[in-house]
């Protein structure tokens, strides 16, 4: 009876996990893979072939878009590392207790707005006619509007911006289960700062900062709203490049395989920077 | 400022906003000896213990390291090693990069380091644990890493807050020795801070007493022990009965009194407090200076000059071996402690039986209340 009621409950908490795995990742995807698999000989007659990924070899349109897409997200990435590695020491290790709740609450601020209305608000600053052209135009310091909008600097720092909440929050919580005394036994024993970072603070971050990376680069490189918003036409991010497969142009067959193209190649970025900076998710992520 | 003190503390003060953690503290410790600072939890202790680690600066006052002021040198320079609390090895470096750290830090050429990190490793009895992560390590042998993380740059002092009081009664037993004869070997200056008095009184040369933020008194266990000069030393170390009381007449050191339960007692005017006549007294005795005889039917107890007397039921019975103690039910009702040989024969005491308590005057420490 009791083991009836146990096998029950987990059978019961299991059900909505297994259900959302099947039916919202497996299903989808296994569907994607057939569709990117088949290729159009004539109306409604489909045959198995690689056709997609051929024409994603023969295209450099197709995969400079993609080494881009991975190069900026890369670079997102580090800047949001660079950025939120000391805004998260700060809330953990610096601020009081009173002020460590507001601080964080304060990160969490902008999740209440939508991306979009984010990144219009960004728009509404940076436009030719915004408030940042307008302002330098009522100093003087420029002599006719300046647009600051559809350029790579711009897209990178909207992106920034979206994601470093998502390398904050995984550093605090790591930096939050750091002993003090650590740091200080780090300075007792003879190091300066800049080896008590290298050597104690930032390898006893790495999980908080592997998981931070990997969060940050999945969603930059599969972001959509933010580049084509404030990139413009000229952003040439991977996403659009599915979005107008699918939607524009009807090709499902490309885009799914473009899709698939670009899961297969953030995981191997992803795997390349753990192999190359030694760490393994089961050291790092599964350990957070 | 002569050299031969490792460490020496002038007028030391530290407050934070309106509290003052420390106040006015100066001592000398020489060169090589075991020091300890015994003290009630939040008596400043560790505050001080930070200011001479560079952690904390002080409000007044100075620090001498081998005769030359640290003020104005950063904790990375100070050649004063700590052992923390809770340790704080780096887990994610195994035990040779732990010890090598420091001398890393200073830029050692590797074959130095390799040769002086199994030196010390040999030193402490664990050669072979170089490779070993943290986490595999049992307590004690943290212990003894943490130590030799410090020991292999070769401090000027060592400072050891609180190590053992992480580990269970029987390893920190074992560690109480352990650090002595790891002292000895090393022949470092250690400073040990601790509230646990057995440590403080087992393993140090010197123990120096903090109570509110100044220390109380300055002496080797056996000093503090037998001739406290303070009140506060007095029952703080070791085991007490403890009555408040007045002075009754007062004849050179020896004092009459009368305590609040309506003893009348002889003692002895300890430290530098002053009695008169009718002045409050807080006395302390030690359980070990009472002397307990079974009062036979028909006796009567014989009442010798400068000695106490008692009479009382023994109440209970603590059997702990060889520091085996009774409660006696006193003439005023308070319970007060002795400590008695148990033979295990049957003329030991037992609850109920009637004893007569005698004590020499001079066991009876007073100090002006």
């Amino acid at each position: 009876m009791q083991k009836d009621i146990t096998r029950l409950s987990f059978i019961l908490l299991f059900a909505p996990f297994a259900l959302w795995i099947v039916l919202l990742i497996i299903l989808p995807h296994i569907g994607m893979v057939v569709i990117s698999l088949r290729e159009k000989v004539a109306p409604r007659v489909y045959e198995f072939s690689f056709a997609q990924y051929i024409d994603f070899m023969q295209e450099p349109i197709y995969w400079n878009t993609l080494l881009r897409t991975g190069s900026m997200s890369l670079l997102v990435t580090v800047l949001a590392l660079i950025i939120g590695f000391p805004i998260a020491y700060y809330i953990a290790k610096i601020a009081g207790k009173r002020s460590k709740g507001a601080l964080f609450l304060l990160c969490l601020i902008p999740l209440w707005v939508s991306d979009l209305i984010r990144a219009f608000g960004w728009i509404l600053l940076l436009r030719e006619t915004g408030v940042i052209s307008t302002a330098l135009q009522k100093s003087g310091i420029v002599g006719q509007p300046v647009e600051f909008l559809y350029n790579d600097a711009t897209v990178i720092m909207g992106l920034v911006y979206t994601v470093i909440l998502f390398m904050i929050v995984p550093l605090v919580s790591t930096l939050d289960g750091m002993d003090d005394a650590m740091v200080e036994a780090g300075y007792n024993l003879g190091g300066n700062g800049q080896t008590v970072l290298r050597r104690i603070i930032i390898p006893y971050a790495m999980p908080g900062i592997v998981s931070g990376c990997i969060v940050v680069f999945m969603l930059t490189a599969g972001s959509y709203l933010t580049p084509i918003l404030l990139g413009g036409k000229n952003s040439s991010w991977f996403t659009e490049q599915i979005y107008e497969q699918f939607i524009s142009r009807y090709n499902w067959e490309s885009g799914a395989a473009f899709g698939f193209l670009l899961l297969f190649f953030t995981s191997l970025v992803v795997w390349l920077g753990l192999k190359l900076s030694g760490q393994t998710l089961s050291s790092t992520v599964a350990k957070s | 400022m002569s050299a031969e003190f490792d460490l020496e503390c002038l007028n030391v003060s530290k407050n934070f906003g309106s509290v003052r953690a420390v106040q006015d503290v100066s001592f000398k410790i020489p060169k090589g000896s075991f020091f300890s600072i015994l003290g009630p939890s939040g008596c400043g202790k560790t505050t001080l213990m930070r200011m001479i680690a560079g952690f904390e600066n002080p409000s007044s006052g100075d620090i001498h390291i081998k005769g030359n002021s640290v003020l104005n040198t950063a904790p990375n320079k100070r050649n004063v090693k700590m052992v923390f609390q809770h340790l704080a090895l780096f887990p994610m470096m195994n035990v040779f990069e732990n010890i090598a750290y420091g001398l890393r830090c200073r830029g050692e050429a590797a074959s130095e380091i390799n040769r002086k990190v199994h030196d010390v490793l040999e030193r402490i009895a664990l050669p072979d644990v170089g490779k070993r992560e943290i986490h595999q390590l049992s307590g004690g042998q943290k212990q003894r890493i943490a130590i030799a993380r410090c020991m292999v740059l070769d401090p000027d002092v060592l400072l050891l807050d609180e190590p053992l009081g992480a580990l269970d009664l029987k390893l920190r037993e074992a560690m109480k020795i352990e650090l002595k004869l790891l002292q000895h070997q090393f022949d470092t200056t250690f400073i040990y801070i601790t509230h646990d008095q057995s440590e403080a009184l087992v393993m140090s040369d010197n123990v120096a007493i903090m109570n509110d933020g100044q220390f109380e008194q300055v002496g080797t266990p056996q000093e503090l022990y037998h001739d406290p000069q303070t009140a506060f030393v007095a029952g703080f170390v070791g085991d007490n009965n403890h009555w408040t009381g007045k002075v009754r007449d007062v004849s050179g050191e020896r004092i009459n009194l009368v305590t609040q339960t309506g003893l009348s007692m002889a003692g002895h005017l300890r430290g530098e407090s002053q009695a008169a006549k009718g002045s409050g007294l807080t006395l302390y005795v030690r359980p070990e200076f009472i002397t307990t005889r079974k009062i036979q039917d028909g006796t009567t107890h014989d009442t010798s000059d400068g000695e106490n007397n008692l009479t009382g039921k023994i109440d209970s019975l603590l059997f702990n071996g060889a520091s085996s103690r009774i409660l006696v039910r006193g003439p005023g009702q308070e319970l007060i402690e002795a400590d008695v040989v148990l033979t295990g024969g049957t003329d030991d005491l037992k609850p109920g039986d009637a004893v007569h308590l005698t004590w020499p005057a001079e066991q009876t420490m007073c100090f002006a209340a």
